[in-house]
């Protein structure tokens, strides 16, 4: 794999001219071996994290979320109460960290800015069409603009799964580019839906061609369809932010959104993280997770390693 | 040919209508069987599957949670052998079987014993009506062994609550096969659930738990243990059921306290029409 991608290196920026050299070079990056990718996840998943390990991936954990809710029942007041909740996770304990953002539709954003404004908490909002990406691209363009004039640091685009499976590379990664460029400062986080994908080879190639397309994440899922993040997923993904940082230089961070929802799933997450790339992706500005439900299984974890008893749900707020 | 080989049977725990094993993997010697050593972790589950199964057990209609009891009488009645050959006395079955039936026929009835509409000076209906409490933690008297696990049980479930039970330590086999009627009897997984093993390993962490409403101490025998539970209960005012007394008589008429006490009163305020 690294041997492949570092002889890439010297024409990697070429490689967006042409659907030809775009093609030839994702389709020459070596298959994934399945049983093997979800045998190593699963191992990397029996790992036994306890007490002040367990307390120190926890807040890790907190810090990595972004709280997200994308109802079409989201109004002013409730985006505005998880934005609170953002900046607080635990109010009755000050030693809890904030989340490392929150994520919203472009038409919330401006009331989740008032309250998140000058906090360190970042402001991320889905864009392009988001879940299908099924919209004309100068549509897709307003709205990325529309979430960033808004005042969103994030944005979060899918990509033109249509056009990928149909196997018109260059439409995908000029989309990107031009979403990259709509973005402006905003960093740019690339929904691959690996749901749609079919195989790891694809979740391969969909990895490569969002950072060769200027990505500045890679993000699993919508959460929008029935299969969504996945450790084996996550670890294909991993595995090219890896070698896309030793072809370029170029560090990539990694999204894993949709159907993590306890404490135990984020620390195998943490655990495939640290064994796959290393520390330096463990930090929020590397690693997220895109969730909402989680967020409250943790805050229960870390209250029953700080007061020993079992927490419930009565005591965290509903969002 | 050779003799046959008999199959010996793995006592395990039961917790959201499945029969795990314990997670820590221990289990104990007891009765001449191996059983599962329950953990505080065991605990926990037992609770996350309590509660997943609160909405659904205490939506149900009073009809239909009766309905259910007393199929699980009826399937308790036709494994009635197989507690037998555990080396319970017959009587004692028979009893268990009349107790299950008795607090069934209570589901439909207890809102119009317990509840009922209050007189007050002003022009509204005042009513008050009975509804679970929530999650149950329970301990079951160390003997009789079924008859006082199914008189812990059947007060808690008829009225909508899930129960979490820690089952006599030195008689867990007539628990289990318990379990084993309760799976086969339309009751939904994870209203009841079942931890054989110490009491000191799962009670304290069940007494403290924040997301369990009330617990039943009767078979606590240790007068501070009992102190030191009812102290975790009170951090979250859990609705507490005392010790049941050494003496006590489990073939007597139980009345309806063990019902009431882990039931909450909702009362309303109606305007009434001209």
């Amino acid at each position: 794999m690294t041997a492949t991608a570092t002889s890439a290196r010297s024409d990697l920026s070429e490689l967006g001219r042409s659907e030809t050299a775009l093609r030839t070079f994702l389709h020459g990056l070596p298959g994934v071996d399945q049983v093997g990718a979800e045998q190593r996840a699963a191992q990397l998943g029996t790992r036994s994290i306890k007490t002040t390990a367990k307390a120190q991936a926890i807040d890790l954990a907190i810090r990595m979320v972004d709280l997200t809710t994308l109802e079409g029942a989201d109004t002013p007041g409730k985006v505005r109460a998880l934005a609170a909740k953002a900046l607080r996770p635990d109010p009755a304990d000050p030693t809890c960290p904030h989340v490392g953002a929150v994520c919203v539709y472009p038409a919330m954003v401006p009331y989740v800015a008032e309250v998140l404004r000058g906090s360190g908490v970042h402001l991320a909002s889905v864009a392009t069409a988001f879940p299908s990406g099924q919209a004309p691209l100068e549509i897709k363009l307003a709205d990325t603009r529309a979430a960033v004039e808004a005042g969103a640091d994030e944005i979060d685009m899918v990509i033109n799964r249509g056009a990928f499976l149909a196997g018109r590379y260059k439409e995908v990664y000029d989309e990107i580019v031009a979403t990259k460029s709509a973005c402006g400062d905003a960093h740019l986080k690339v929904i691959l839906e690996t749901g749609e994908l079919a195989t790891y080879d694809n979740v391969r190639r969909a990895s490569w061609l969002a950072m060769l397309a200027g990505g500045d994440f890679i993000k699993t899922s919508t959460g929008k369809v029935p299969v969504a993040a996945t450790l084996p997923v996550t670890l294909v993904m991993l595995e090219a932010v890896r070698d896309f940082r030793a072809a370029t230089g170029r560090q990539v961070g990694v999204k894993p959104a949709g159907g993590i929802k306890n404490t135990k799933d984020a620390i195998k997450y943490l655990v495939m993280v640290n064994e796959t790339v290393g520390p330096d992706w463990l930090d929020p500005d590397w690693f997220r997770f895109g969730a909402s439900s989680l967020l409250n299984d943790l805050l229960m974890q870390r209250t029953k390693l700080t007061t020993g008893v079992y927490s419930g749900p009565d005591y965290f707020t509903l969002d | 040919m050779s003799e046959r080989v008999a199959v010996r049977k793995t006592y395990k725990l039961f917790i959201g209508g499945k029969f795990p094993r314990s997670e820590s993997g221990r289990s104990y010697l007891v009765q001449d069987a191996n059983v599962s050593l329950a953990s505080r972790k065991d605990a926990r589950d037992a609770v996350v599957a309590a509660r997943a199964a609160v909405k659904g057990w205490a939506g149900a209609t009073a009809y239909n949670r009766g309905q259910i009891l007393y199929r699980v009488a009826e399937m308790l009645e036709g494994r009635r052998e197989q507690f037998v050959a555990l080396g319970l006395p017959g009587d004692e079955v028979d009893a268990a079987v009349d107790r299950w039936v008795w607090y069934a026929g209570w589901s439909d009835k207890l809102s119009q014993v317990y509840g009922g509409a209050n007189p007050v000076a002003g022009p509204y209906f005042n009513l008050s009506a009975p509804e679970p409490t929530g999650v149950v933690a329970a301990v079951a008297p160390e003997t009789p062994a079924l008859l006082g696990l199914v008189s812990v049980i059947a007060p808690a479930i008829v009225t909508g609550n899930t129960v979490v039970v820690a089952t006599s330590p030195t008689q867990p086999l007539a628990a289990v096969t318990l379990a084993e009627v309760l799976a086969t009897s339309d009751l939904p997984g994870g209203v009841v659930n079942l931890l054989t093993g110490k009491i000191t390993e799962t009670v304290p962490t069940l007494a403290a738990h924040m997301d369990v409403n009330a617990i039943d101490l009767t078979g606590v025998t240790d007068a501070e243990l009992a102190v030191e539970l009812e102290v975790k209960a009170a951090q979250n005012l859990k609705r507490v059921l005392r010790p049941a007394p050494v003496d006590h008589d489990w073939s007597a008429d139980p009345g309806i306290t063990r019902m009431t006490t882990l039931l909450e009163t909702k009362t309303v305020w109606h305007p009434k029409g001209v």
